[in-house]
């Protein structure tokens, strides 16, 4: 007989809580601004702020790729963490449209 | 999945727990068992069938994380298995401070080989801010509530680092979400140590505090800048680091921001308490040389 001690999740089994729902606001990043330096995503409390590749440049002759920060907001709670972290002020909270009147 | 930490957990938006623990599992590569008694860190991430953790997690009781983690400890050593990964424990400060601290005295005492995490949210905020022994003066809290005649808590913060100093155990640490780098490194720092460490980060709490839930960090960055948060590092006994301080700032400037402090500044023996908090400051600046 096989005995299951306590109740067992698997990994990430939060995922399924899409919690872009909560907040009232969005943050919108500003890519001419953000130096794809990542603070934002070492702060953000949901995991949904990333820095990822968005290209490649030429800069004294070698490669080097363009990182831009990319927000999910299926998870975005609207905190504005991100926005006060950012060192490039690239990072602005809008208004959701829902919530405009 | 570089944090080991997901999405879709139940956090308050711009809850500081998250942040602290997201870059402590980061610092180890997700190599480690995770301990976490009951407090807000386990009811957000651990609900049944709705797991944040990508690391291998035990919820214990509210008093035994400490136990819990000497047992896997042991276990490990005696499978084997020792280079599976470090033991990990994630407690509030009302499970640390209060009611573990009888089983936290003997893991320490035998010395095992776990990393022992205090996220300080300075009260039990997760059944709505009680006072801890980690709830400074002067904290409006539902077992202290500011009235007519009590300011707050009366009492001060009990000395934590101090108790696990007197313990002998090889690395002792403050550190703050304000810094996360800072947590990274002290994290890797620790588990170069063989037995027991113990880190304990500040964690504002948006609703205990009364705070913006855009305001954790600035509020974590400012209980450091006043000196009522001393960051330090200890190994061996030996003070071996201190974040020092450019320009301290007074402790009104922190308390001012927070609802859990703002009766002070009405009540009559509020000034009492703000001349107590910044005596206490002013002592943690010149006992640690914070100031530069
Ligand atoms: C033995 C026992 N007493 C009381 C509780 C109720 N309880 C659950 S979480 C909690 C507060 C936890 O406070 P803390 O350890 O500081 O963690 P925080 O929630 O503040 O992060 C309390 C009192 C419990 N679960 N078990
Ligand atoms: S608003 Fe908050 S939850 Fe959303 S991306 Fe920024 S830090 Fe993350
Ligand atoms: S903190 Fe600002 S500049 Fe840095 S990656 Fe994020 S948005 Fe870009
Ligand atoms: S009550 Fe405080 S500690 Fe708990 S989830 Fe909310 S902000 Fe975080
Ligand atoms: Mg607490």
């Amino acid at each position: 007989m096989k005995i299951t001690l306590g109740a067992v999740s698997k990994p990430y089994s939060a995922l399924k809580m899409k919690t872009g729902d909560w907040g009232t606001h969005w943050p919108k990043v500003d890519e001419e601004l953000c130096t794809g330096c990542g603070t934002c995503e070492m702060f953000c409390p949901d995991m949904c702020i990333e820095v990822v590749k968005v290209g490649e440049e030429e800069v004294n002759g070698k490669i080097k790729e363009i990182k831009k920060a990319k927000v999910n907001y299926d998870y975005c709670k609207g905190c504005g963490l991100c926005a006060e972290v950012c060192p490039a002020n690239a990072i602005k909270m809008e208004l959701k449209d829902i919530y405009k009147v | 999945m570089k944090f080991f930490f997901s999405s879709g957990h139940g956090a308050c938006p711009g809850c500081s727990l998250p942040i602290a623990v997201k870059n402590v599992l980061y610092a180890l590569e997700g190599k480690c068992f995770v301990v976490n008694p009951t407090g807000c860190l386990e009811i957000i991430s651990s609900q049944y069938d709705r797991s944040a953790w990508g690391v291998p997690y035990i919820h214990s009781v509210f008093e035994n994380a400490a136990a819990v983690a000497a047992g896997i400890d042991a276990a490990l050593k005696a499978l084997g298995r020792k280079d599976e990964g470090h033991v990990v424990v994630f407690a509030g400060d009302g499970a640390t401070a209060d009611i573990g601290i009888g089983c936290l005295s003997g893991m320490f005492d035998r010395n095992h080989d776990v990393l022992y995490i205090c996220l300080d949210n300075e009260a039990y905020q997760n059944t709505g801010n009680q006072q801890s022994g980690l709830t400074p003066p002067g904290s409006n809290t539902t077992t202290t509530p500011a009235g007519k005649i009590l300011p707050g808590k009366i009492g001060r913060k009990k000395d934590m680092v101090a108790f696990a100093l007197a313990h002998k155990i090889p690395y002792v640490a403050t550190a703050s979400v304000a810094y996360p780098n800072d947590i990274r490194r002290k994290v890797k720092r620790a588990v170069e140590f063989e037995g027991a460490k113990y880190i304990q980060i500040l964690c504002p709490c948006v609703t205990g505090w009364g705070i913006n839930s855009n305001e954790t960090i600035k509020v974590a960055r400012l209980a450091v800048e006043t000196a009522l948060y001393p960051i330090v590092e200890y190994e061996n006994g030996e003070l071996v680091r201190v974040r020092k301080i450019k320009e301290r700032k007074p402790v009104e400037e922190y308390l001012k921001i927070q609802r859990r402090f703002r009766h002070l500044f009405k009540h009559p023996k509020g000034r009492e308490i703000i001349e107590e908090l910044q005596r206490i400051a002013d002592e943690n600046a010149k006992r640690f040389g914070l100031d530069e």
